[in-house]
């Protein structure tokens, strides 16, 4: 199964007609997408508005790869589950998000290669086809970096002076 | 002889809207163990995440929204004054800011750990919550300033 979701910051028609053209031309018939209030309506894949937390932990499990916007809490979803994701950043051009932070977010995690990125339909199908060749990363660990951890529990303990943060996490 | 230090347990609300901002929450909830934890987020079905644990759920609104902004101070207002927290910690966005602006107002010491999805400027809540936070982080090296925000790590 290949689990499709743009999160819950509006429509993102481009991802949605793409996955569901491209489920078409490769004869998919397991593809099940969360879109939103996404005006295009799919005629090759299953769909639905809203996943509510647990069930979206639940299809991410379930799903072979993850196919997403380029939203925090997607990329996060796979990552901590083991799964291949491949990210379409929403552009502000087209008017999917406010501004174009989903393409820096794509760039980074792109480039330290946790996430496949395609940065536009034209280059989406190739990109979720490389990702079903591809085998599923490990599971990410589900805590904060350590040097995080450390600096919470220690301004807990009043022993963090943000003034010396460097000085101290040294 | 040796004495155990415990440092004494504190009460810590923890605020986040829904989404990448929820899930960055949970990801530093380790570091708050030991410490009786509330949460405040805006989605019911995200308390099975966090079982035991007190939870509230607020609307969630933005900087177009203005009679929502005011439905949402006004509960984190009531939610701080009920709970008197002694930390509030928040990864945004709105509730996050509203929850660190009363906290802040009551006294708590409060922390912005501004979203990793931030990279190239500071979100507008991140930016209004500096003055509130007695710990301001931004998750990028890169955006660090000497007077906040502060680098301390990422969520991952």
């Amino acid at each position: 199964m290949i689990f499709v979701t743009v999160g819950s910051q509006g429509p993102f028609d481009r991802l949605i007609r793409t996955v569901d053209e491209w489920a078409s031309l490769r004869g998919r018939s397991d593809v099940f997408a969360q879109i939103g209030n996404t005006k295009y309506v799919p005629k090759h894949i299953q769909f639905t508005g809203f996943v509510e937390p647990p069930k979206f932990t639940s299809l991410v499990q379930q799903a072979r790869v993850v196919v997403a916007h380029a939203g925090i809490g997607s990329i996060l979803s796979a990552l901590e589950l083991g799964k291949q994701i491949v990210v379409m950043p929403r552009r502000a051009k087209f008017r999917e998000q406010r501004n174009d932070h989903q393409v820096s977010t794509a760039k980074h995690f792109g480039s330290q290669g946790r996430v496949i990125v395609a940065d536009d339909e034209q280059t989406f199908p190739d990109r979720l086809d490389f990702a079903l060749t591809q085998a599923n990363p490990g599971r990410i660990s589900l805590e904060a970096s350590p040097m995080l951890i450390a600096a919470l529990r220690s301004f807990l303990d009043g022993n963090l002076d943000p003034e010396n943060l460097g000085t101290v996490l040294k | 002889m040796t004495e155990a230090v415990n440092s004494p347990r504190k009460k810590v609300l923890a605020v986040a809207s829904s989404g990448g901002h929820w899930m960055q929450l949970l990801r530093v909830v380790p570091a708050l163990q030991g410490h009786e934890l509330v949460f405040v987020t805006v989605l019911e079905s995200s308390s099975s995440q966090v079982p035991g644990h007190r939870f509230y759920v607020v609307r969630d609104a933005n900087r177009w929204n203005k009679l929502g902004l005011v439905t949402l101070a006004a509960k984190m207002a009531s939610i701080v004054h009920k709970e008197k927290p002694d930390f509030v910690v928040s990864t945004g966005a709105a509730p996050g800011f509203f929850a660190l602006l009363f906290g802040h107002l009551s006294g708590a010491r409060t922390i912005w750990i501004d979203s990793i999805a931030n990279i190239d400027r500071l979100s507008l809540s991140g930016k209004l919550a500096g003055r509130l936070a007695d710990l301001w982080l931004t998750q990028w090296p890169h955006l660090a300033r000497t007077k906040g925000p502060h680098y301390a790590g990422a969520i991952f």
